[in-house]
C-alpha cells in the first residue's frame, strides 16, 4: 500500500463540541485503493473523523487534503467522497431504482445512462429485480445493499462507511463483511470504514487506525496491531491480553512478576519500567514448578475451540487459552516463549487494563455506587 | 381475555356515547330537516332552493382557497426556518405563534376592525404622514386577511411537526450525493414534508370555507359566505330546513375536497384527517 499515492491527508485536525475536545491533533495519511478502518470505542472520535472527511463538519484547526488540494471549506456535495450512513438514510419516498439514481440525476446524466448504471449497481449488490420495490419493504440487509449501490453509483474516489453493519445480525454481518471487501477489491476504490468491532476491523482492513479519546493510538496492518500493540489500550481493545508491569533490564532482557526472562524487544532505557503483554493463546500450561511462574486456577470456561482459564499468580489474574483442561483450584505452571512477549512503553493507559479479575471496567463500575459515567459515555451522546 | 375486552368496552363507552350524541344524532337531524318542510312532511324544496346559492358557494370556496394558499406560502418557509434553528429559538417562535390563540377568536377578529377601519390605526397613520387614506375594511381582502390571520397556526404546526422529525441523515445523504441547498429542499425536504402540508391545507381550508364571523365583521356583510347564509337561516330567518340543506351541501363539499386531498396523500403517512 505504501507505494500508492496519498489520496486523503489529515493534518493536525482538532475539533471540539461545546468546549469538549473530540479530536486532538489527529494526523492521518490514507492511500489510494486502501481499506482503512478507524477502530475505537464509542466517543473516541472515529465518526467525527469520518464526518470531517465527508464535509459535514469542518475542523477547528488543521487541514483536510484531498489529492494534494486543501478542501477544508469545500461542502459535502462537491467532494468526491460518498458515505454509507449508519442507518442507511434511504429516501423513503423513492423506490430502490430512484434511490440509486438520486446522485446520477443530480449529475444530469441521460436517462439511458442512468438506467444502465442502476442495473450495474443492482447486480453488483445482488439485488437484481428489486428496481420498483419500496425501500421500506426491504429488510435491513437489503436496505444496506441499496445504500451501498446508491453511494457507489456516483463513482466516488473514496467511500466512507459509518458502522454500516451495526444493525445486522451476526451471520449476515459476516457475509456482508466479505461482500464489502470483495466489492472494494473489485472496484479498487478507497474505503474508510468506521467500527467498534475489533474482529470486523482485523478481518477486513489493509490498515487499522486505533483511536481513543480523540487521539490516534496506533496505525498499522492488522497483524502489526495484534502482534505489536504500542500501548495497553491497543493491546486490550484488540483481542485479549495479559498486561503486567515489568522492568526492561537491558536489551532483550525483561523482568516481571519476580522473574527475569528473554524477549525480542530492544531500544528501551536501562531499567525502564514497561508494560509486558502476553496474548492468552501464547501461554502454555505446564505442570507446577516446570514453568516460569505458577499459580492457582480460579475459573475455567469452555469456549468451544479452547478452554479459557484464569490463573492467579501473585495476585495478578492471567488469562490462558488452551485446548487442555484444568480444574478450578488446580495449581499449574505457565511458560511463555521469548517471541510471544511484547514490550510496550508506559502510557496513560498503564495499569488500567490487562488483569482478568473482570473483563471490562464497566462491569466493575456497575456494582460501584460511587462510580461516575466515564468521559467516553458522555462524549458519545454528543459526538457520535 | 374476556375480562380485558369488557374493560376495553367500558373504556370505550364514553367515547361511543359522545359520538352518538354529538356527531351521529345531529347529522341525522340535519338530514331530516333538509328533506322536510316546516310541518315535517317530506319535500325536496329545500334542495331546489339551493340553486340560488351557487354564487355564495363559489365565493366561499374561492376565498377559502386563497386564504389556504396564502397560509401555505407564509407557513412553509416559517416552518422550515423553525425546524432548522436552535431548540431555544424553536420554542420562542412556537410561543409567538401560539400566543394569539390564547385570546378568544372573536376578540382577535374584532381587533382587526380597529386596525383596518376608515378611522383605524392604518388610516390614521397614513393621514398623519400626509398620504391618502385607503378603504381597507369591508373588502374581500380584509375577509381573506382575517382567515389567514386566524388559521395560520393550523398550517404552521403540522408542517413544522413533520419537518422537525425529518431524519437529518436524509439531508446529509442528499448533500453527500451532490445536492446543493436548493436541491436538498426540492428533492428531499419538500416531498417528505408533504404529509404536513396536506394536513395543514385541510386544517385551514375547512374552517375557512365554513366561517361566518370573519366575513360579517371584516366584510361588513357585503360578501356573504356560505357560513353567513347558514347562520342567517337559523338565527334570523328561522328557516331550519333551508339552513340544514345548506349545511348538508357544505358538508358534502368539504368531504369531496378532503377525498381529493387524501388522494394526493395516498402514499404519505399520517396525513389522513378524515
Amino acid at each position: 500500500m505504501e507505494n500508492k499515492a496519498v489520496i486523503i491527508d489529515l493534518k493536525n485536525i482538532s475539533i471540539s463540541f461545546d468546549d469538549q475536545p473530540i479530536l486532538k491533533d489527529v494526523s492521518l495519511e490514507i492511500h489510494d485503493g486502501e481499506f482503512v478502518t478507524l477502530l475505537g470505542p464509542s466517543g473516541c472520535g472515529k465518526t467525527t473523523t469520518l464526518r470531517i472527511i465527508a464535509g459535514f463538519l469542518s475542523p477547528d484547526s488543521g487541514d483536510v487534503i484531498f489529492e494534494g488540494k486543501k478542501i477544508n471549506g469545500v461542502p459535502a456535495h462537491k467532494r468526491q467522497v460518498n458515505t454509507i450512513f449508519q442507518r442507511y438514510a434511504l429516501f423513503p419516498n423513492l423506490n430502490v431504482a430512484d434511490n440509486i439514481a438520486f446522485g446520477l440525476k443530480l449529475q444530469k446524466k441521460s436517462k439511458s445512462e442512468i438506467k444502465k448504471i442502476v442495473e450495474e449497481m443492482l447486480s453488483l449488490v445482488n439485488l437484481k429485480g428489486f428496481e420498483k420495490r419500496n425501500v421500506s419493504s426491504l429488510s435491513g440487509g437489503q436496505q444496506q445493499r441499496v445504500a451501498i449501490a446508491r453511494a457507489l453509483a456516483v463513482k466516488p474516489r473514496v467511500l466512507l462507511l459509518d458502522e454500516p453493519l451495526g444493525a445486522l445480525d451476526l451471520k449476515l454481518r459476516k457475509d456482508m463483511q466479505s461482500e464489502l471487501k470483495a466489492i472494494q477489491q473489485r472496484l479498487g476504490i478507497t474505503f474508510i470504514y468506521v467500527t467498534h468491532d475489533q474482529e470486523e476491523a482485523l478481518s477486513m482492513s489493509d490498515t487499522i487506525v486505533v483511536m481513543d479519546s480523540g487521539v490516534i493510538q496506533q496505525i498499522g496492518s492488522p497483524t502489526d496491531i495484534y502482534n505489536e500493540p504500542q500501548n495497553a489500550f491497543v493491546a486490550d481493545f484488540i483481542g485479549e491480553s495479559n498486561i503486567v508491569d515489568g522492568v526492561m533490564l537491558s536489551d532483550y532482557n525483561v523482568e516481571f512478576q519476580g522473574i527475569r526472562c528473554r524477549c525480542v524487544d530492544k531500544g528501551f532505557g536501562l531499567n525502564e519500567p514497561v508494560d509486558v503483554v502476553v496474548r492468552p493463546e501464547d501461554i502454555d500450561m505446564v505442570p507446577p514448578g516446570e514453568g516460569m511462574l505458577s499459580g492457582d486456577v480460579t475459573s475455567v470456561t469452555f469456549k468451544g475451540v479452547h478452554y479459557e482459564i484464569i490463573v492467579d499468580i501473585k495476585g495478578f489474574k492471567w488469562m490462558i487459552q488452551t485446548t487442555e483442561k484444568a480444574e478450578v483450584g488446580d495449581r499449574i505452571g505457565i511458560s511463555i516463549k521469548p517471541d510471544e512477549i511484547q514490550i510496550m512503553k508506559k502510557s496513560k493507559y498503564s495499569g488500567l487494563y490487562g488483569d482478568y479479575s473482570s473483563f471490562s471496567e464497566e462491569f466493575d463500575e456497575l456494582s460501584d455506587p460511587n462510580a461516575e459515567l466515564t468521559d467516553e459515555d458522555e462524549v458519545s451522546e454528543m459526538g457520535e | 381475555m374476556k375480562k380485558s375486552s369488557l374493560t376495553l368496552k367500558l373504556i370505550n363507552a364514553p367515547y361511543m356515547i359522545w359520538a352518538v350524541l354529538f356527531i351521529i344524532a345531529p347529522l341525522i337531524m340535519v338530514i331530516y330537516y333538509a328533506f322536510t318542510d316546516r310541518s315535517g312532511a317530506f319535500t325536496l324544496d329545500n334542495i331546489k332552493a339551493l340553486s340560488s346559492y351557487g354564487a355564495i358557494f363559489g365565493r366561499s370556496a374561492w376565498y377559502a382557497l386563497l386564504a389556504t394558499v396564502i397560509c401555505l406560502f407564509l407557513a412553509y418557509p416559517l416552518a422550515y426556518i423553525m425546524a432548522k434553528s436552535r431548540a431555544s429559538t424553536q420554542r420562542t417562535i412556537m410561543m409567538l405563534i401560539m400566543l394569539p390563540m390564547w385570546m378568544n377568536f372573536l376578540i382577535r377578529t374584532y381587533s382587526w376592525i380597529t386596525i383596518l377601519s376608515n378611522t383605524g390605526l392604518i388610516n390614521s397613520l397614513l393621514k398623519a404622514v400626509g398620504l391618502p387614506t385607503a378603504q381597507l375594511i369591508n373588502t374581500p381582502g380584509a375577509v381573506i386577511l382575517g382567515m389567514v390571520y386566524n388559521f395560520l397556526p393550523y398550517m404552521v404546526l403540522p408542517i413544522y411537526s413533520v419537518m422537525s422529525k425529518l431524519d437529518k441523515s436524509l439531508v446529509e445523504a442528499a448533500q453527500d450525493l451532490g445536492a446543493g441547498k436548493l436541491q436538498v429542499l426540492r428533492k428531499v425536504i419538500m416531498p417528505l414534508s408533504m404529509p404536513g402540508v396536506i394536513s395543514g391545507i385541510t386544517m385551514v381550508f375547512v374552517p375557512s370555507v365554513s366561517t361566518f364571523y370573519i366575513s360579517q365583521k371584516l366584510g361588513g356583510g357585503k360578501f356573504l359566505l356560505i357560513g353567513d347564509s347558514i347562520e342567517m337561516q337559523f338565527q334570523s330567518a328561522y328557516n331550519y330546513n333551508l339552513g340544514a340543506s345548506l349545511s348538508l351541501v357544505l358538508m358534502l363539499l368539504i368531504i369531496v375536497c378532503m377525498l381529493i386531498m387524501n388522494r394526493f396523500a395516498d402514499n404519505e403517512e399520517g396525513a389522513m384527517i378524515i
